[in-house]
């Protein structure tokens, strides 16, 4: 589904990734690793949003690496960012419509706000501007990626900043976009819940691949604090109680 | 009327047909249609340069909409519209100015507007100017604005200019007695080699009284905006200004903002910025499929809106 071939990504006299290879073809991907570790970087790279210095990437074995970010979005790529972006003017309402590609649907409106815990009667009409709160607007990214659907929905720490108003709801919105899209979903993540439901784990270290294997392997390996930074990773020495 | 009024008067007044309640359409430098009410009179001034509007005490849920249609080119004209509204009133007043102009000659639009808001009333205010034209002639309007907020009177203006004019000069005057307020939001989108000045003195002169004035402004290819937001604070008031900016291509803003108190016990604020399109906006917009100038555009309508 998507083939990361060499890419590295050279900023500030930095090496930020590291000649990355990666072969994704399963539905659920989590990304994780310590900050700093170019997780971000990775993804926008996906997205387009970040030209990397070097590299390729192949989507559905078509070559999208010259493609600005609208093309891939049109191709069925989408994006939460970690930090949503905040408008003036623009409410919950119009950016939905957008994502959906149907103007407003207040019905399908609806379905994608409960979904992240929001009623549409008190988010719809509100503007996406600095009004919102942190969290409020994490959901709502959440939300448009779900309205946008697609084959590849890319997840930047989709539950940092959310209260645990049931992180059972978070991935319920992920099982029903698997579903209902049958497409891909690549996740950063920190948490561990995330992380176990995951087909598989990258694990970034200082911009490189450290590890790429099957959820359950990794965990047991993190689980037994072999990789004793980051978040989840760090349990054993009780800096998490994630 | 004919299409291209009937068109005008929809961009400016958003009306399809004649509207309810009170109302005067001039096209043209002459009174087209009237209808007075039994609590809103309008009436022609003597000098024959405008009209006069009376609101009786406690006329509440009426409206009155008096748009302006310029389609003739090289009509120039300079309207006095005085409203006199009564105590305990709730009205909406809807005015406009929408000038084509096709031909040669420029056409020009001054409206001197003046409110004296009686005690404890309510005036929600509407102002949209618009041109269009393919024509040599150029698009002036000249809008002043001048609002006397008696005790507890409370005023909400939506002004805007969106498109079409060549320079405008846009002054608004307020005035306000204990306990008024002032709500405006004001937006003036220019482009190619379009000139707007606009000047926002808001006097608060009672004890409780209050004003919100929130100024966006959009200046595309090589247009100038010149915005100067001015509050003087004389009494226990709070005063609060926005003045928000976007810039594009080579255009131009200049914002100044002039706060002045001459009571301890008066507050005022002045929000200043000025700025292009934040990019991640466009890059959010085009992760949703948009593309860079479509991205541009709904972030700019969202702006002004
Ligand atoms: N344009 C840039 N110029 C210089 N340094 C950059 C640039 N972009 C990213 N970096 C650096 O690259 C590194 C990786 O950043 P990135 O945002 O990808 O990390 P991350 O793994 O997502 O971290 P976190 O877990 O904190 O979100 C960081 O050290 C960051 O400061
Ligand atoms: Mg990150």
């Amino acid at each position: 589904m998507l083939e990361l071939q060499n890419i590295s990504f050279h900023a500030d006299d930095k090496d930020i990734l590291k000649d990355i290879n990666l072969k994704i073809d399963d539905k659920f991907v989590a990304i994780t690793g310590p900050n700093g570790s170019g997780k971000s970087t990775l993804l926008k790279i996906i997205m387009g949003i970040i030209t990397p210095t070097s590299g390729k990437i192949l989507f559905d074995g078509q070559d999208i690496t010259d493609l600005a970010v609208n093309e891939r979005a049109n191709l069925g790529i989408s994006f939460a960012f970690q930090q949503p972006v905040r408008f003036k003017g623009l409410k919950v309402k119009d950016l939905l419509g957008i994502a959906a590609g149907e103007g407003v649907d207040v019905t399908k409106d609806c379905k994608y706000l409960s979904a992240v815990g929001l009623c549409a009667k008190d988010y719809l009409n509100r503007e996406i501007n600095d009004t919102l709160s942190g969290g409020e607007m994490k959901r709502i990214e959440i939300a448009m990626a779900a309205a946008r659907g697609g084959k590849l929905s890319l997840f930047d720490e989709p539950e940092a900043g959310i209260d645990l108003w049931s992180f059972q709801s978070l991935i319920k919105v992920f099982e029903n976009l698997r579903r209902v899209t049958n497409g891909n979903i690549m996740i950063i993540s920190h948490q561990e819940r995330i992380l176990e439901i995951a087909d598989k784990i990258i694990y970034l270290k200082d911009g490189v691949v450290d590890r790429y294997d099957e959820s359950a392997k990794i965990m047991s390996d993190l689980n037994m604090g072999r990789y004793g930074c980051g978040c989840a990773y760090s349990r054993k020495e009780g800096a998490c109680n994630g | 009327m004919d299409d291209l009024e009937k068109r005008m008067l929809k961009e400016v007044a958003e009306l399809d047909s004649l509207p309810v309640g009170a109302f005067n359409i001039r096209s043209n430098g002459a009174s087209e249609a009237r209808n007075s009410t039994a609590n809103i009179q309008i009436e022609s001034r003597e000098s024959g340069d405008g009209i006069n509007v009376y609101f009786k005490d406690g006329t509440k849920n009426e409206s009155c909409h008096i748009p302006v249609i310029i389609s003739k080119s090289g009509h120039k004209e300079c309207v006095y519209n005085d409203f006199f509204v009564g105590e305990n009133c709730d009205v909406v007043i809807v005015a406009g100015c929408g000038i084509s102009n096709c031909g040669g000659h420029d056409s020009q639009h001054d409206g001197i507007h003046t409110f004296h808001i009686g005690k404890n009333s309510k005036v929600k205010y509407v102002e949209k100017h618009y041109g269009e034209g393919t024509g040599t002639g150029k698009k002036f309007m000249n809008p002043t604005t001048v609002v006397h907020l008696s005790e507890g009177a409370t005023m909400d203006m939506d002004t805007s200019q969106i498109a079409g004019i060549n320079d405008t000069y846009r002054i608004t005057k307020a005035d306000l007695g204990p306990g008024a307020s002032l709500v405006m939001h004001d937006k003036i989108l220019t482009n190619f080699d379009q000139t707007a000045k606009a000047e926002i003195v808001v006097e608060l002169n009672g004890d409780g009284s209050s004003c919100d004035i929130i100024s966006r402004g959009v200046a595309k290819g090589e247009s100038q905006q010149d915005v100067v937001i001015d509050i003087a604070g004389n009494s226990a008031c709070h005063g609060h200004a926005e003045c928000d900016s976007i810039i594009m291509d080579k255009g131009v803003i200049v914002a100044t903002p002039k706060l002045k108190a001459t009571c301890v016990d008066a507050s005022l604020i002045h929000e200043a910025a000025i700025g292009k399109i934040a990019g991640e906006q466009i890059i959010k917009l085009m992760t949703l499929g948009l593309s860079e100038q479509e991205a541009e555009q709904k972030i700019i309508e969202g702006f002004l809106r």
